[in-house]
C-alpha cells in the first residue's frame, strides 16, 4: 500500500494498518481479533509507529478557510479552480479525449461533471438570503463554493461505510477505496458539494498528477482542503492560486490567522441555520 | 415443495420464457453499466438518484402492504384472509428481492457492497434499511415456506413460526419507516424534510400493495383452479380505499404547510413538480395523471355499487397502482433533487438503457412471484382435492 496516500487519508493512519494487517490475514473474520490485539497493547491513535516526518506538515486543531469576496476577480477564480482542478487530476469534460489514448471514449454529459471548488452568483451560494435590493456588487460578485468541512457534516452521517469521515484535524475527507458509490453523501449535503464519477475519468484528465490519485469510476468525491498537500507542508492549491483571496487555518486557534481575519470583518456562513457548523467563511 | 415449479402447461412456460428474454436483455445492458459505470443512466451530479431509486422506494411500500392481509388474518383472525395471506407473504417475497436487485444496479461499485456489512456504521441510515429489509425477506420466505407446506401435509404450522409471524408485523412498518428516514432525516432537502413522509409512504404502500395483491387474485382465478375468495377481495379493496385516501390527505396536509408558511425552499419543489420552475416541467403531466387516478380511485372506492362491480374493480386498482407509482417514485425521487440545494434546476430523465434495466430487474421479480403463486395455488388446489 501507498504509504504516502494512507498518510493523507489519515493522519494517525490506524486505519491504514488495520487494512494492510487485515488483508495479510486473509480471512477477513481476523480482522477484528487484530483491532482488539491493537487496542489492548495500548495501540490507540499516538501508539503507532508515525511513518512520515511530522515536523513540516501544516497542522491544527480544526481547519478553516476564509474567502474574502472583495478580492475574488473573474480572474482569481479561474485560477483556482485550474489549480485544483490540476492537482486533483479532476477531468474536464470540455476537452477532446485522446483518440489514440483512449479510443471509442463516450460523450461527456455536462450533467455529470466533477467539481471540487467553483463559481457561483451569490442567490446560488446563499439561496436563503436572495433579497431584491441585494447591493449591486454582490449581484455580479463572483463566489467561490466548495466543501464546507462542516463541524456536523450530514455526509459523515449518512455514509453506510464510514468511507466518508471525519480527521480529528476537522477536515471531512473520503476513502476512495471504501465508497461503494451509493451516494447517500450527495443526497445528504445541503450545500451540492459532492460529485460521482459516473465515469472513468483518465480521457478527460489533460496531464495526470502523479502526487495524487486518479479516482476509478463509481465513487463519489469532494474537496480534500488538499490534505495531501498541508502533509507537506504546503498551503493548499486554492491559497497559493488565490492572490490572497482565500486564506486556511486553525479556527480553534485564537492566534490564528483566520482567526483574526475574523475578527476584525464581518463573515457569514452557508446555510448557518442547518446548524452544520460550516468552517468555510465568506467576508462581505 | 419446489417441484411444483417445473411442471406446468404450455402458457406458464411461454411467460417464464417471455421474462427470462427480458432479464437477458436487460442483463447484457446492465454488463454495460458494469463496465462503464453509471453514465449510461440520466442521472446527474444534481439529480444523483434516479429510476432505481425510485422503484426501489415503490416496492419497499409493496413488500411492506403485504402485512395489511397479515394483520387482519393473524390478530384479529380475520378467516376470508386465509387463503390469500400466502400470496401476501409471497408478494412481500418477490418485491423484496426487486428491492435488492435495484440498489444493487444503483451502486456505483457493486462488488463492494459488503462493505456495509464489514464496516457497520449504526448512525447511517442506510444500514438500518439494509437490516429491516433483510430481515423481512428473511422472515417472509421462513414464514410462508412453512406455513406453506404444513397446509400441503395437512398438519398445523410448526408453534415457532407464531413468533416470526407476530415479528414480521413490526419489521412491515419498519422497512417502510426506515426507507422514509433515508429522505426525511436530511437537512437542505425541503421536499423531504417532513415528518408526514413515513406515515405517507405507507398509506401509499397500503393503497399500492393491497391494489396490486387484488389485481394478482384476478390473474390466480383466471389461471388456477383456485379462487381466493370475492369476500377477501371486497375487504382489500376497503383497505385500498382507506389507505388512498390517507394517502392523498397526507399529502394536502404537506401542500397546506409548505404553502400557507410560503418558505421558498420547501415551495419550489412542489411548484416543480406541478407548475414547473424556471421553464423547466418534465414531470408536470406525470404528477397531475397521478393526482388524478388518485382522486378517481377514491371515487370509485367510496361509492360501494363501483367497488363491488367485479368488472369494474381490477381496472380501479390498475389506476391506483399507476397513481401511486408516478407518486411516490418519479416525484418523490426527482422532487427531492429538483431544483438542487444551490436552487438550479437540473432535470432528470431516465435513458432508454436505465428503464430497461429496471425492466429486467421486474421481469426478475414477476418470475419469482410466478413461480411463489403456483406453489402456493397448486397446494390449495392439491388440499381441497
Amino acid at each position: 500500500m501507498n504509504n504516502k496516500r494512507e498518510n493523507f487519508l489519515n493522519k494517525s493512519s490506524r486505519r491504514g494498518f488495520l487494512k494492510v494487517a487485515g488483508i495479510s490475514a486473509v480471512a477477513i473474520g481476523a480482522a477484528p481479533a487484530i483491532k482488539a490485539v491493537s487496542i489492548a497493547s495500548g495501540g490507540g491513535e499516538a501508539a503507532l509507529p508515525v511513518k512520515t516526518a511530522k515536523t513540516e506538515a501544516l497542522t491544527a486543531k480544526r481547519w478553516g478557510m476564509v474567502i474574502d469576496t472583495n478580492k475574488i476577480t473573474e480572474e482569481v477564480v479561474e485560477s483556482v479552480v485550474a489549480a485544483c482542478r490540476n492537482s486533483h487530476n479532476i477531468p474536464d469534460f470540455g476537452i477532446q479525449p485522446d483518440e489514440e489514448k483512449y479510443p471509442n471514449t463516450r460523450p461527456a454529459k455536462k450533467m455529470q461533471e466533477i467539481k471540487w471548488i467553483w463559481e457561483e452568483h451569490y442567490h446560488n451560494a446563499f439561496p436563503e438570503m436572495e433579497d431584491e435590493f441585494l447591493a449591486d456588487k454582490f449581484k455580479s460578485l463572483p463566489f467561490l463554493v466548495t466543501c464546507n468541512h462542516c463541524k456536523n457534516a450530514p455526509c459523515v452521517q449518512a455514509c453506510p461505510t464510514k468511507a466518508t469521515f471525519k480527521r480529528e484535524d476537522g477536515i471531512v475527507i473520503m476513502d476512495f477505496h471504501r465508497c461503494i458509490g451509493c451516494r447517500f453523501c450527495m443526497a445528504a449535503c445541503p450545500y451540492g458539494s459532492r460529485s460521482f464519477n459516473f465515469r472513468d475519468a483518465r480521457p478527460f484528465i489533460e496531464k495526470i498528477n502523479p502526487e495524487f490519485p486518479v479516482r476509478s469510476k463509481g465513487v463519489v468525491e469532494k474537496c480534500n482542503l488538499c490534505a495531501e498537500r498541508l502533509e507537506r507542508g504546503l498551503q493548499p492549491a486554492c491559497v497559493e492560486a488565490s492572490e490572497g483571496a482565500i486564506v486556511v487555518g486553525d479556527l480553534e486557534d485564537p492566534e490564528s490567522e483566520v482567526r483574526a481575519i475574523l475578527k476584525e470583518n464581518y463573515a457569514i456562513r452557508r446555510k448557518q441555520e442547518l446548524g452544520t457548523e460550516p468552517s468555510v467563511y465568506y467576508i462581505m | 415443495m419446489l417441484e411444483i415449479a417445473i411442471k406446468g402447461s404450455k402458457k406458464y412456460w411461454i411467460w417464464l420464457g417471455a421474462l427470462l428474454t427480458v432479464m437477458a436483455v436487460a442483463f447484457a445492458l446492465y454488463v454495460d453499466q458494469f463496465m462503464n459505470g453509471l453514465m449510461i443512466t440520466g442521472m446527474s451530479r444534481d439529480v444523483s438518484w434516479g429510476f432505481y431509486i425510485a422503484n426501489f422506494t415503490f416496492l419497499v411500500g409493496v413488500a411492506a402492504g403485504g402485512v395489511m392481509v397479515v394483520i387482519p388474518y393473524y390478530l384479529h383472525d380475520y378467516e376470508k384472509f386465509h387463503r390469500i395471506t400466502i400470496l401476501g407473504e409471497f408478494l412481500a417475497v418477490a418485491s423484496l428481492i426487486m428491492c435488492l436487485m435495484f440498489i444493487v444496479a444503483d451502486l456505483g461499485q457493486p462488488i463492494r457492497m459488503l462493505n456495509v456489512l464489514l464496516y457497520p456504521t449504526p448512525n447511517s441510515m442506510l444500514f438500518w434499511d439494509m437490516c429491516v429489509l433483510n430481515g423481512y425477506l428473511f422472515l417472509n420466505i421462513v414464514i410462508g415456506w412453512k406455513v406453506l407446506e404444513a397446509e400441503r401435509n395437512q398438519v398445523k404450522p410448526p408453534a415457532w413460526t407464531k413468533p416470526l409471524i407476530y415479528l414480521s408485523i413490526p419489521f412491515a412498518i419498519g422497512i417502510h419507516t426506515v426507507t422514509a428516514y433515508l429522505y426525511c432525516g436530511l437537512p437542505g432537502r425541503g421536499f423531504w424534510l417532513t415528518a408526514i413522509l413515513a406515515p405517507r409512504f405507507l398509506a401509499s404502500a397500503f393503497a399500492a400493495g393491497p391494489s396490486f395483491l387484488i389485481l394478482l387474485c384476478y390473474l390466480v382465478r383466471k389461471f388456477t383452479k383456485f379462487d381466493p375468495g370475492w369476500e377477501a377481495i371486497q375487504t382489500l379493496s376497503k383497505i385500498v380505499c382507506y389507505a388512498l385516501i390517507a394517502n392523498v390527505f397526507f399529502f394536502l396536509c404537506e401542500v397546506f404547510v409548505v404553502f400557507y408558511s410560503k418558505i421558498p425552499g420547501h415551495m419550489a419543489h412542489i411548484k416543480y413538480l406541478f407548475f414547473g420552475l424556471h421553464g423547466h416541467g418534465a414531470l408536470v403531466p406525470w404528477m397531475w395523471t397521478s393526482m388524478t387516478l388518485m382522486f378517481i380511485g377514491i371515487a370509485l372506492l367510496v361509492v360501494p355499487a363501483f367497488r363491488n362491480n367485479e368488472t369494474l374493480l381490477p381496472f380501479t386498482c390498475i389506476m391506483i397502482f399507476i397513481g401511486t407509482w408516478i407518486d411516490k417514485s418519479l416525484g418523490m425521487i426527482s422532487g427531492g433533487f429538483v431544483p438542487n440545494p444551490l436552487h438550479h434546476v437540473t432535470e432528470y430523465i431516465p435513458t432508454v438503457q436505465e428503464i430497461v434495466i429496471s425492466l429486467g430487474v421486474l421481469a426478475t421479480g414477476l418470475l419469482i412471484l410466478t413461480v411463489l403463486f403456483k406453489l402456493a395455488a397448486t397446494v390449495k388446489e392439491e388440499v381441497r382435492g
